[in-house]
């Protein structure tokens, strides 16, 4: 068969595939993913898309015309792969043959190994697991959040806009801390709370107790009990790479992949993109990281198609530093909170405008200079730090 | 020739994405939250197509 297989059809897979067209890439492509849905958008899950209906037709992404070719193997897993032999095995047994291989197989969410029984313990990542969140979300159910990032504080608003009672335990000392910092998050902490939710920080749950069909309550590290109908664990994210196993790659924290992200072996052309790709990034210190933002897939997605392509047709791949600015919003109430830059390496925060209880602009700082930004309901006054950010020397590393 | 964008008002929710990646084609305001310039040139397509790319709504059509 031959040509580009695509691991992962989601956002970073989608771009991926569209930049190979883009860049004249006309082989075969065939994504495969263990979703059943074509790519679409995850950011509504926890936000508009859980108190309103989960449509999967409205969430789909706008494909671009070059890539209505593609191959979608959908509901069907890789399980193995062989990249000397250039071929990737799916879980029904079926082998695939590459030429190139792209890796966009994302995250899930990270299970705690905690005692009791396991049903109501559920995760949001996938449209099924916001479709069946939002059919057990009643006004009056208690919903425990585990996890003070994103994604739970962002459950919790939507939790308390349908009625439901939501306690959010976390072992932070404040929500989305590690982001935004202590005075943001402490702010922000506050807005949650006048909506009626219940934090328990700097604790853990130990126990879940109930019948051994569902979790009726749960016991936290200091003591305290507490009613329980469904548990929301949003506690950090596991790297979907299993199946690249036994090739020889550094599969510590996703896949490391230089400015072309391109993933190193000698074995086969590889790009990585999205979630999972642990790249270099030449506006800040150039230290890879995963970074977990909607924005990444599109960016990493774009110069990993064109450095397959160029792989593939015999020239060698642009190498220049990788220069996009990570951004991402969040929305939990009535305030939208919109961040570009790198917030969570800073070592120094000020909050240069307004206050952390209502619409603000937050500075993230390093020996280098001003490194991120973070507005509350500020959105017009963030386009020249964005310029700014954008104009930051390139590290050298 | 031009490039014609829409931008669709039953989706966009004022994230300002696109005028972060265009702030010359995609014009910031109150209502409706965001609005395209009309006079687009031909030699602008590819930022107009990585602005409707980073829309959080996919509420952008480039043609
Ligand atoms: C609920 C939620 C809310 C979010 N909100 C925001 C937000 O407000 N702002 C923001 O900036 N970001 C947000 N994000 C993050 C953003 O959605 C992600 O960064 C983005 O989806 C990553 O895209 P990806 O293509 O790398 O991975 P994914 O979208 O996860 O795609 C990977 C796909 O590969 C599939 N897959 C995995 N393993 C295999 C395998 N072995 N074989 C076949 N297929 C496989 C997965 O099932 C999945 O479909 C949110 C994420 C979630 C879950
Ligand atoms: S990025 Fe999309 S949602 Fe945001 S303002 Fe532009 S069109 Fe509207």
């Amino acid at each position: 068969m031959g040509g580009v297989v695509v691991v992962g059809g989601g956002l970073g897979g989608l771009r991926a595939a569209e930049s190979l067209r883009a860049s004249g890439y006309a082989g075969a492509i065939t994504v495969v993913g263990d979703e059943p849905h074509l790519p679409y958008n995850r950011p509504p899950l926890s936000k508009e898309a859980l108190s309103g209906g989960v449509e999967i037709d409205r969430l789909l992404f706008r494909r671009k015309a070059g890539v209505d070719d593609v191959a979608w193997l959908l509901g069907r897993a890789a399980v193995a792969s062989d990249l000397a032999a250039h071929t990737v095995t799916l879980a029904d047994g079926a082998s695939l043959e590459f030429d190139g291989l792209v890796i966009a197989s994302g995250i899930r969410p990270r299970r705690l190994p905690i005692p009791g029984p396991s049903g109501g313990r559920h995760v949001l990542r996938t449209a099924d697991d916001a479709g069946y969140l939002r059919s057990r979300m009643a006004p009056g159910t208690h919903v425990i959040i585990m996890g003070a990032g994103f994604i739970g504080c962002e459950t919790a608003a939507t939790a308390r806009k349908l009625g439901c009672e939501v306690a959010i335990v976390a072992i932070d000392p404040e929500p989305m801390v590690r982001p935004l910092g202590t005075e943001l998050g402490a702010g922000l902490r506050r807005r949650h709370e006048a909506h009626g939710v219940h934090f328990h920080l700097g604790h853990t749950i130990d126990a879940f107790h109930g019948t051994s069909y569902d979790v009726e309550s749960v016991s936290l590290s200091d003591g305290t009990e507490l009613p329980a109908s469904i548990v929301i664990e949003a506690v950090g994210s596991v790297t979907n790479v299993e199946w690249l196993d036994g090739n020889g790659l550094d599969l510590s924290d996703g896949l490391l992949v230089d400015s072309a992200m391109q993933v190193d072996t000698p074995l086969a052309p590889v790009v990585a993109v999205g979630d999972i790709a642990r790249h270099p990034n030449a506006l800040f210190d150039g230290i890879p990281r995963r970074i977990e933002h909607w924005n990444m897939p599109t960016e990493t997605g774009r110069r990993a198609g064109a450095t397959l392509a160029a792989l593939l047709g015999g020239s060698e791949p642009d190498r220049s530093p990788f220069t996009a600015m990570p951004s991402f919003w969040s929305d939990q109430y009535s305030y939208r909170l919109q961040s570009f830059g790198m917030p969570g390496i800073a070592d120094r925060i000020v909050v240069v405008d307004g206050d952390p209880d209502g619409p603000c602009i937050v500075e993230y700082h390093d020996a280098t200079g001003l490194i991120g930004v973070v507005g509350v309901d500020r959105t017009q006054d963030l386009v020249p730090y964005r310029k700014q950010l954008m104009s930051r020397g390139l590290a050298t590393r | 020739m031009t490039v014609r964008i829409t931008i669709d008002p039953g989706k966009c929710q004022g994230y300002g994405q696109c005028c972060f990646e265009a702030d010359d084609i995609f014009l910031l305001g109150d209502e409706p939250p965001v609005r395209a310039s009309a006079d687009v040139a031909e030699d602008r397509r590819a930022d107009a197509e990585r602005a409707a790319d980073v829309c959080p709504m996919q509420a952008i059509t480039v043609e």
